[in-house]
Parts: structure tokens; C-alpha cells; sequence
């Protein structure tokens, strides 16, 4: 056992919070770990995640099964998230353990998508950007990894450092957007 | 009686819901659904304002965003919001406004002497007067122009309104929502399509609204409430009222400028204004036309103003305009003379110029011209000459058309410009001056609506095509397809200052004088008069001085040709622009895992890039931040101290070429490295000169654990990746930051194993982690990895571990550190403790410098390549001429020294020319009892020993200086070996 205690990187923050027809709270964390093929190696850890029901993601894209989820992260890299590394993927590709680098945020609720677009500049339409949608972008300032696990709803990963910002900005876009809902515009 | 001039029954305000507001203090009463202008106006205020220049008592002219009158401030909670348009500004409860540019009031202003000097103060006339005395213009002229000019006044506070910036993306944009507007915006979305359309007025309809034409046996207001409320169900439709389309931009991107909160007495959090940048597959420009008036002696009086102004305040505010006198040359004015007389309003005579005018109307019709008016604070007579010879009608109201100009603004955005058309005596759009933007309606020049009916219905099928989407069928509504006549008059030919630009209070006069002047292009006009240069920017002047510039100058409209138009379309706040990037706002905070145990500690934090770092560690009786950092280097020097030092960049670096990678982007070979020991290491960039240093770390045959600066940390995780992928794709090797996933913990001092030991299972000795060696471990319990690494010439460990467990494992090592006499230590201590063992930071390696520079040329391995090599051996990047580094000593050891000084021999002058080199870092170091400084000097290292004189213009310091070798303290290391 750790005789260290653990500090969650929200700490001292104030979440969940619900704002209108948006709530924000806190992805519990997990074990992630970046995913890189080496080089020719691609096909080789595309089947040997194929074996635990997942596989190596295409740009853009996610891929779940059960609690386990790979989430391509970047060029060449996808998170794998929830489970450990399959045994003989480190022959085949650079693994690295980021599971306390980013923290995440789960934005849910019908006016998800007009809070985000207050801070990223993709296109977030459910048309363009579909369950299992994975987008490398910004938060505002922030550089973020996003994707879409269900219709309303968002998970956001921003560099730890920066949990305090990620939450800040989004808790004041939620704020503008529920003010948008609830004043009576004739 | 409140609100006298008000119609009974007329206008589409809500008369359940009176609104009480104030402008220049006095309180008035309108309805929801006005604007200050329209509920001025029911109040009988026809005085708004006072012009620019000549103070001329103002009017509202237009019922739209392209007023140039009746410009008020809006005062809430001691702001004030100056230039705000009285005809968009919509009122709420308490709403507090007040005129501008007026000193002691609105209808007595002192300023208005300059009507009487304007003789004096016509274009360009403070070029040629202010020429002399030479020396006034600063001391005189200068200043007392400034007091005069500007509009409006600001209340000197920072802006603490809450802005928001958003981005929308669609398949189609429909600016405007007039007839071709909606019937595209309709089309379009009943095909599935994503739609946006965009309408400046707070209600939809354009021109439905203010003369509502017959489409489909309804009345255009009522037809176009159907076709709304048919769009609002529609989720694929987003109606955007109060939204002005500002700008497009390329690859089908537009900003827009939306007043969210401003008409609302209580906004709560909803934001005051959102710029929006909007991404369109499509776009649709529906924006209509703007009305432009007639240049003759006196046209600016209050209670002059637009024929469709006229048209907009009677039908959808109910405005009792009283007797009005209409000026119009074309067939636009003579329908609103007659839809006017319908509405019950006083036309006493229509005045219109062209043969042939048909005299038999239900209102007086003279083939004429008006001459002048009369009527100082509001209009009172109305003089117009006609076959008849000279008449003068006493009047409330004068309404002047001289046709219209399309709104094809946006269309121009891009630098293409628009063609004359001489049927309608305007600039239409040409196809394609925006790539998949297309021009429909009376933007198009095109003024019946069963036409532009038909062209948005067409547009909005063409665009579908395009997305390759489903072309839905859909009748087009029945319309009124009238003709178009126009004579163009731009000015009436009579003695007498005739206003063009309103603004900015230019004449005709003005425009003529410059092209005498030689200002005879229209781009030289613009600026000699300042015609169009206003917040308006023209738009109801700039066709018709254009037009007189071509009769003076015998050119022509078309040879003339348009000045520029150019983003934004309406003026945008900056804080709109700038929304949400104010104080926390500004940027991202990073934040270590250590923070909230040094804040409790009371340190106050300093920015190093995006990250906090505590400054130092403040101790009862300490009196300033030197006190406390001198305790602390002696601390380190003595005992130990402990330093968070995880905002240094990290980078996992892994593959079978990894180690040939390493020696390609560091200067030193990486590749002789063992598995459990670290190098330190230098990078060039492409140019030769030193990019960042850090350490390399071994952790297996096939892994490497490589250390950036805290600033460079980005750079270089670029700089790899740019290297890899361009110069060595192939090479099986793979990066990525680890940079957040570990916090990392300095200890250094003569006591640092010791603390160490407490926090580690298996304690180490010198022999199982010598100096320059890492190792993975296990501490307290979590799996880490410990590195004995000295930045401060001390012994010294760094401890990493998951970040989770940075903030238990800091305040762990500093009580362990305190048991031992040590603590934590910041950043001014750091500073000190590398300074004194003459290491560098990015104040050296600032960018300028090579390897050569800083001493480290060895450490540019002679056996294999590395990016900028070859490029840092070239002439001039090596030799005697090079400044070196050196280290500095005062030879009064107290003199401080300032970083940024610069350095001369003893006795030169302070001149650039004799310049040999600068400080770069400083510090009092407590273990030497000395002020040191690191400086760079021509040929410093073969100048050990010599006396120089640091020399800081800015703070006035000059001090004699010994210079010395880099290394202050323990040039040989024994101290960091032990």
C-alpha cells in the first residue's frame, strides 16, 4: 500500500456542477496508456488489440469495448484507457504511462454542444462530429484531446496543469449559455 | 401627455408594456419593442445629437445600424458606452443615456461656433493652418485639437461586462431576412440543410416589416411571421436576430457581432455582446440596400431624414411624423409618398426633379428641387424651387431618397470590386467576389420583391445542388413585381453648405475643394476629407461624394470607381473581440502538484511561462525576499533543501534508434550511454546557435527519459517532432511528453541522501546511485524514479512519481527536510545557488549564442553529425570577436550589479560603438558575501582578471568589475560528487 495519499488533479474544485441544461463533472481516473506502433508494427498491434475486442484506432476515431477504450490521441499514438496494456503489445509498439498527465471532463446534456462551441473552434455538430469522434484541438488556450461517447455528451482531457483553467473556462461558458436558456427573449 | 407624436394603434410595439428611460437626464416614457430613437421621436425629440466637426444640431437620419447622427452614450454602473446608435439601441427599464460631443448641453453647445468659422475649417484645413509656428503644433495646436475632437467620452474603468466569442458552423449563411433572405433561409432548411440566418434588427423581416408588401395576399409582416415561426421549429434552422454579419473572411468564414444582453435592464449573466465566427459551406447575401439622401443647402436639421427611415418609424413604431416634405428622385420615393398618405401622415408636397413626373396624386405633387431649410434645434421650413418658381412650406419632417445603394459590403470583403450599373444608378456585385458567397435581392440591385422572392428561392436551390442535397419543391409566393425609375441627383446645385457625409460633416464643397487640391482619386478624397471615415464608414455617403467627385473631376462614376470596403461591416466592440481573455481569462494557469502546499506556505508565486512557482518561502522576522533567499542558499549550502522542479519539460523517448536519434539532436553522443545513467546535453538548432540544454537519461537499452528547460519544453517537443518526421521518418523511434504525468522533487545540499534515504524503501549510497546515475525505486510505497542530478552544485537528487501522489510526496520531504535544518526553497534561491556555480539558463542562452559562446564547444562532438553543426562552424560563430561568457565580480563585493547593464572598457564612453558586451544574469550570493553577475564580453575568456566597467544606462549604475571565471564556487565539484 502507498504511504503516499493520492490528490485527484480537481482538487479543491467544485464539481459536479449543473448549469442549465449542462453538467460538468470530473472523469474518474484510470490507468492510460499511450499506444505508439512501432515502425511496420502497425498491422501487428491492430491484431493483438483485436484480441481484447478493441484494435488500433484510425485518425479521428475511437473504439470501446466494455470498461476498456482506445482513443487515437495524435499522430501514430492512441490513448489506451481503462485496462492494462495487453501482454506482447510492448513488443510492438512504445508504451508509456500517462495516466496522471490528463484530467478529464465530462460535459453531458443538451446544451453541451453550445458551451464548447464558446471554446473550440471545431466543428462539434453531432453530423460532423459522431459518437466515437475524436478530435486533437484547444480549449480555448488549452491544448485538448475530445471525443464523444454518447449523443450529449463529451469527455475532455486537458493536461493536468491546467484541470483549474479547463474547469474556469467551461464553468463560464456554461454560465453564458444557461443565462442564453433562461432569459425570456421575446 | 407622454408620447405625443405616437399614432393610436400603428407599429408593432407592445403597448401592454410602457418603458421608462432617461436621455440627458430627463425621463421619458416609450414602449417595449423601441429604440431610443423611436421612443425619442414619440416624445417629439427630433434633437439627438451634435455633429463631429461643426456641432451641428442632429436628427435621427436612418432607422438602421447605418445611422450617422444620433450617436448616444449609455451609461450603466459608471460605464458609459459612447457611439452607441440611438437607432439600435433598444430601451429597457431604467435605461440611462446622453447626448455627445456637446459642452453645456445638447441644445447649447459652445462648440457650434465652429458652424460659424466653417469657412475657416473646410477640408484640410489643419494641414494648411497649423503649420506655423513650427514649434506650437506639439504645445498648441496639438493639444487643443485633441480636447476638440472624438466622440464621446469613456469612463476611464476597465470593462468588466461579461463578453463571449462563439463559433457556429452550417451549411448555409443567410445574411438578412428580407424577402430573398427568408425564402432561401425557408428553402433551405426544409431541404434538412444546417441554416443560419443572420438579422441585425431585433425583429425579422427587413423591409417586410417597414413597408410590408403584399407576398401572397398577406401582408409582408404577417407572411414573414409565418415563414419564422415555421424556420423556429426546424432543428436544422438557427434564427440570429440582433446579429450583424461583420466580416467574411476566407474559406467561407464570417464574423458576427451579436447584441446578446445590451437590451435588457437585468441581463444577469447572459453576456452583453458574442462575436461569432461562423463557418459556412454556403452563403447567401440578403442584406438589401441602404437608402442614400440628397445633398442640398441645410439637409442635416433635425427632423430630416430618410424616405424609408420615414417609412420604418410610422409603420412599426407608430411615429406621427407631422407635416413632412418628401425629395425624391426616383419611383421608391413616389410608393412611400403614397403608402405614407394611406397611413395617415401629412404629406404636404412631393418633390421630385425628373420630366415627366406624374402630377395626379392624393398629395401635391412639383417637379423640383429643394433649396434649403430652415429651423436651428429641428426643422421648422422647408424651401424648394419648381416650375412654378420658389416655395416654402413650414414642416415637421423632411424625407429625402436619392436612391439606393445595395448593401454589398460584405461582398467586397475580399478585395473585389463591385460594378455601376447606371439603370439603378448604383454599384451592384459582381459574381464571384467571395467564393461561395452569392448576392440575392436588393443587395443584388434588384428592388421588386416577387424578384427577390425568386432569387433567394433560386440561390438557396443552386447551394443545395452544390452540397449535393435533395432540391426540395417549393412555390414561390406571389409578389408585387414593380419597376424601378431612377434620374440620379446627387446634389443640388444652389449656394449653401449641402452635407454628404454626416457624419463626419462633409459638403459637397469639401469633396469639390479636393479634387481642385489634386485629391482627385477617390482613396485620396476619402483621406483629404474624411469622407466614409467615420463610424458609419459611409454608407449613406460614400456613392454620393464619389459621384460628385466625378462631376468635378469630369471622370465618371465608373472610372472613378468605390473606395475600399473593408471589415467590420458595423463597428465592433474590442471587448467583444477579446471576450473572455481578460484577467484569469488571459491564459491558461499551470499549476504544479506542489502548489497549494506552497501557497499555504505563504510563498508568493512568480510565472515562469504558463506555470507557478513559489518565489521563496517567507520565515517569522524575515523583513524582505532577499532575507528569506539568503536563508534559504545558506540552507542548501549547509543542509538541504527541497525544490518542486516538475515543470521542466519531460520526454519519453523510445525505439531500437533512439539512441541514434539522441545523437543526432543533441551536440554529445547520447549512444555511449548506459541504462541507468544520465548525461547532460546540449541542442543546436538548424542555425547553429544553442536551443535548450537538459539531461539525458538512460532508463533501458531501447528508452530514454530526456529533460527540457521549463520554457523551451514546447519548443523542443516540436523541434523533435519536426526532426523526426522531416529528416528521419523512417528511424524506429517514438516521443511523447511525460512531462505532466510526473511530479519531480529536488533535493539538494550536503544533507540530501539523508533526506532522501527517509522517503526511499531500499536507501541508496554513493555507491548504489553515484553522481550522473538514475535508477527506478519505489517511494513510499509508489513505484518512482530517482536521478542524482545537481542544479545547484550541491548533492542533489531529483525523486519523480505519478503526479497523484506530487503534492503528499512535497510536504513529506520538506518536514523531513526541516528535521535536518533545511526546507523548501524557491526560485530566487535557485537563481542564486546556479549562479554561483556559473550554470545557465535561458537568460544566457537567449538565442544568440552558440556553444562556442557559452564555453561548451567541446561538447560538440567532432565524431558524428547533429543538427547545427556545420551550421555553428561557420566564419564569425567562433573566435576572439565571439562575446564569451564570463563571470563578473564587483570589486566592492556590496555594489549590486544589474542585469541588461552593459560593458565598456574602464574609461570608454558609454556608446554603442565601444560596447564589448552585457549582463545577463545577477545575484547576491550569501556564501561568497558578493554581488556575481554572468555577462557575455568580446574575447571574455582569455580576460580573466581584468577590470571593467558595467555600465546600466536605464537604472544609472556604473560599477567597476573584475572579470572571472563563470564558476564562483567549487570549479572542481567535489561538493555535487559527494
Amino acid at each position: 500500500m502507498p504511504d503516499l495519499a493520492e490528490t485527484d488533479a480537481f482538487a479543491g474544485l467544485d464539481l459536479p456542477i449543473t448549469m442549465g441544461e449542462c453538467r460538468l463533472a470530473t472523469c474518474a481516473p484510470q490507468l492510460i496508456t499511450s499506444v505508439a506502433p512501432r515502425n511496420g508494427r502497425e498491422a501487428a498491434v491492430d491484431a493483438v488489440l483485436r484480441d481484447f475486442e478493441l484494435g488500433f484506432p484510425t485518425p479521428g476515431k475511437m473504439i470501446v469495448s466494455g470498461s476498456a477504450r482506445i482513443i487515437w490521441a495524435g499522430r501514430e499514438t492512441a490513448f489506451l484507457m481503462g485496462v492494462e496494456p495487453p501482454a506482447g503489445l510492448r513488443l510492438e509498439a512504445a508504451l508509456t504511462v500517462q495516466s496522471d498527465g490528463w484530467a478529464g471532463l465530462h460535459l453531458t446534456g443538451s446544451g453541451a454542444e453550445a458551451v464548447l462551441a464558446r471554446l473550440i473552434p471545431l466543428d462539434l455538430r453531432l453530423s460532423t462530429f459522431a459518437v466515437h469522434d475524436v478530435a486533437r484541438t484547444l480549449l480555448n488556450h488549452m491544448p485538448c484531446l475530445i471525443f464523444r461517447p454518447a449523443k450529449t455528451a463529451f469527455e475532455i482531457y486537458v493536461f493536468r496543469s491546467m484541470a483549474g483553467t479547463a474547469v474556469h473556462e467551461l464553468t463560464e461558458a456554461m454560465r453564458s449559455v444557461a443565462a442564453r436558456q433562461a432569459v425570456w427573449q421575446e | 401627455m407622454t408620447q405625443p407624436q405616437r399614432i393610436p394603434g400603428k407599429g408593432s410595439i407592445d403597448r401592454t408594456r410602457p418603458v421608462r428611460f432617461t436621455f440627458d437626464g430627463r425621463e421619458y416614457e416609450g414602449y417595449h419593442g423601441d429604440t431610443v430613437a423611436s421612443a425619442l421621436l414619440a416624445n417629439g425629440v427630433r434633437l439627438m445629437g451634435r455633429s463631429f466637426k461643426y456641432h451641428r444640431p442632429r436628427g435621427v437620419m436612418t432607422a438602421g445600424s447605418e445611422e450617422p447622427n444620433a450617436l448616444i452614450e449609455v451609461m450603466e454602473n459608471g460605464q458609459h458606452t459612447p457611439n452607441v446608435r440611438a437607432t439600435m439601441q433598444e430601451i429597457y427599464r431604467g435605461l440611462a443615456t446622453r447626448s455627445q460631443n456637446r459642452w453645456p448641453s445638447l441644445s447649447f453647445d459652445a462648440l457650434a461656433v465652429n458652424d460659424r468659422l466653417s469657412a475657416f475649417l473646410s477640408a484640410g484645413f489643419y494641414y494648411k493652418t497649423f503649420m506655423w509656428p513650427r514649434a506650437w503644433w506639439e504645445k498648441l495646436y496639438e493639444p487643443v485639437i485633441r480636447r476638440a475632437a472624438g466622440l464621446g467620452v469613456l469612463s476611464g474603468k476597465h470593462d468588466v461586462g461579461r463578453y463571449e466569442k462563439a463559433w457556429a458552423h452550417c451549411d448555409l449563411l443567410v445574411v438578412g431576412s428580407g424577402p430573398a433572405g427568408l425564402m432561401a433561409a425557408l428553402v433551405a432548411a426544409r431541404a434538412g440543410a444546417d441554416v443560419i440566418v443572420a438579422e441585425e434588427d431585433r425583429q425579422m423581416g427587413g423591409r417586410l416589416l417597414s413597408d410590408a408588401p403584399e407576398v401572397d395576399g398577406l401582408p409582408g409582416d404577417a407572411w414573414a411571421a409565418e415563414v419564422l415561426g415555421e424556420l423556429v421549429e426546424l432543428p436544422n434552422a438557427r434564427v440570429m436576430r440582433r446579429m450583424t454579419v461583420t466580416g467574411a473572411y476566407d474559406d467561407g468564414s464570417y464574423g458576427a457581432l451579436e447584441r446578446v444582453g445590451l437590451h435588457l435592464g437585468e441581463p444577469g449573466n447572459l453576456p452583453r455582446e458574442c462575436f461569432w465566427r461562423i463557418v459556412a459551406k454556403r452563403a447567401i447575401l440578403a442584406a438589401g440596400a441602404l437608402e442614400r439622401p440628397i445633398a442640398h443647402p441645410d439637409n442635416d436639421r433635425p427632423g430630416v431624414m430618410l424616405v424609408s427611415a420615414l417609412r420604418a418609424y410610422v409603420r412599426r413604431w407608430g411615429i406621427d411624423p407631422g407635416r413632412t416634405v418628401i425629395f425624391g428622385n426616383n419611383d421608391g420615393a413616389l410608393d412611400a409618398a403614397r403608402a405614407l398618405t394611406a397611413e395617415g401622415v401629412r404629406i404636404l408636397a412631393y418633390v421630385d426633379p425628373r420630366p415627366g413626373i406624374d402630377p395626379v396624386e392624393e398629395f401635391r405633387v412639383y417637379r423640383g428641387e429643394v433649396v434649403g431649410t430652415t429651423g436651428r434645434l429641428g426643422l421648422k421650413t422647408v424651401k424648394f424651387r419648381h416650375k412654378g418658381g420658389t416655395s416654402e412650406l413650414a414642416a415637421e419632417t423632411l424625407a429625402l431618397s436619392g436612391g439606393w445603394n445595395p448593401t454589398l459590403h460584405l461582398a467586397c470583403h475580399m478585395n473585389a470590386r463591385p460594378n455601376w450599373d447606371d439603370a439603378i444608378s448604383a454599384f451592384v456585385p459582381r459574381d464571384g467576389m467571395v467564393p461561395n458567397l452569392t448576392v440575392v435581392g436588393a443587395a443584388s440591385g434588384q428592388f421588386s420583391t416577387a424578384k427577390c422572392l425568386e432569387q433567394g428561392a433560386a440561390a438557396a436551390r443552386a447551394a443545395l445542388a452544390e452540397l449535393d442535397r435533395k432540391v426540395p419543391d417549393i412555390r414561390v409566393p406571389k409578389a408585387g413585381d414593380g419597376r424601378y425609375a431612377i434620374a440620379p441627383l446627387w446634389s443640388v446645385q444652389v449656394p449653401g453648405h449641402a452635407w454628404l457625409d454626416f457624419a463626419n460633416d462633409v459638403t459637397t464643397k469639401d469633396v469639390v475643394l479636393a479634387a481642385q487640391e489634386g485629391f482627385s482619386a477617390v482613396e485620396h478624397m476619402k483621406r483629404y476629407t474624411t469622407q466614409g471615415m467615420a463610424p458609419d464608414q459611409g454608407k449613406s455617403s460614400n456613392v454620393a461624394a464619389l459621384a460628385v467627385l466625378a462631376e468635378a473631376t469630369g471622370q465618371g462614376i465608373p472610372a472613378t470607381g468605390t473606395t475600399t470596403f473593408r471589415p467590420p461591416f458595423v463597428p465592433v466592440s474590442i471587448a467583444a473581440l477579446g471576450a473572455g481573455a481578460r484577467a484569469k481569462g488571459f491564459a491558461p494557469e499551470r499549476r504544479t502538484t506542489s502548489d497549494v502546499v506552497a501557497r499555504r506556505m505563504g510563498a508568493p508565486m512568480i510565472e515562469a511561462g504558463l506555470w507557478f512557482r513559489p518565489s521563496y518561502f517567507p520565515r517569522a522576522g524575515e523583513a524582505t525576499w532577499r532575507d528569506a533567499c539568503d536563508r534559504e542558499v545558506k540552507m542548501v549550502r549547509e543542509s538541504v533543501g527541497v525544490c518542486d522542479v516538475s515543470t521542466l519539460g519531460k520526454i519519453d523517448v523510445q525505439g531500437a534508434d533512439a539512441e541514434r536519434f539522441l545523437d543526432f539532436v543533441y551536440t554529445n553522443t547520447m549512444s555511449t550511454l548506459k541504462p541507468g545513467r544520465v548525461r547532460y546535453g546540449l541542442m543546436l538548432r538548424e542555425d547553429g546557435h544553442v536551443m535548450d540544454d537538459g539531461t539525458c537519461a538512460r532508463l533501458a537499452e531501447q528508452q530514454f527519459m530526456i529533460t527540457t528547460t521549463t520554457a523551451a519544453a514546447g519548443l523542443v517537443m516540436r523541434h523533435l517532432d519536426f526532426v523526426h518526421q522531416a529528416f528521419c521518418a523512417d528511424w524506429d523511434v517514438r516521443l511523447i511528453s511525460v512531462t505532466e504525468h510526473w511530479a519531480q522533487i529536488a533535493m539538494a545540499g550536503p544533507k540530501a541522501r539523508e533526506l532522501l534515504n527517509t522517503v526511499l524503501e531500499d536507501p541508496v549510497t554513493p555507491e548504489s546511485l553515484p553522481f550522473i546515475a538514475c535508477m527506478s525505486t519505489q517511494v513510499q510505497g509508489v513505484p518512482g524514479r530517482v536521478f542524482r542530478i545537481s542544479f545547484s552544485g550541491e548533492q542533489g537528487y531529483e525523486i519523480a512519481v505519478p503526479a497523484r501522489y506530487g503534492t503528499a510526496l512535497f510536504e513529506r520531504l520538506v518536514a523531513e527536510a526541516e528535521g535536518l535544518d533545511g526546507g523548501a526553497y524557491g526560485m530566487e534561491a535557485l537563481n542564486v545557488l546556479r549562479i554561483e556555480k556559473g550554470f545557465i539558463t535561458h537568460a544566457e542562452i537567449h538565442g544568440r549564442v552558440t556553444a562556442f559562446d557559452i564555453g561548451m564547444d567541446r561538447l560538440v562532438s567532432s565524431k558524428k553529425d547533429c543538427i547545427g553543426r556545420s551550421a555553428s562552424l561557420r566564419p564569425g560563430l567562433i573566435g576572439e570577436d565571439r562575446q564569451q561568457l564570463i563571470g563578473l565580480m564587483p570589486v566592492d563585493a556590496q555594489e549590486p550589479l544589474t542585469a541588461g547593464a552593459h560593458l565598456y572598457a574602464k574609461d570608454a564612453s558609454a556608446r554603442a560603438a565601444d560596447g564589448q558586451g552585457y549582463v545577463t544574469s545577477v545575484a547576491y550570493s550569501p556564501t561568497l558575501g558578493s554581488w556575481l553577475g554572468l555577462a557575455f564580453l568580446t574575447n571574455g575568456r582569455a580576460r580573466h582578471g581584468e577590470t571593467i566597467r558595467l555600465d546600466d544606462g536605464l537604472r544609472g549604475r556604473k560599477v567597476i568589475c573584475r572579470v572571472c571565471d563563470p564558476v564562483f564556487l567549487d570549479p572542481e565539484g567535489g561538493r555535487m560528487r559527494a
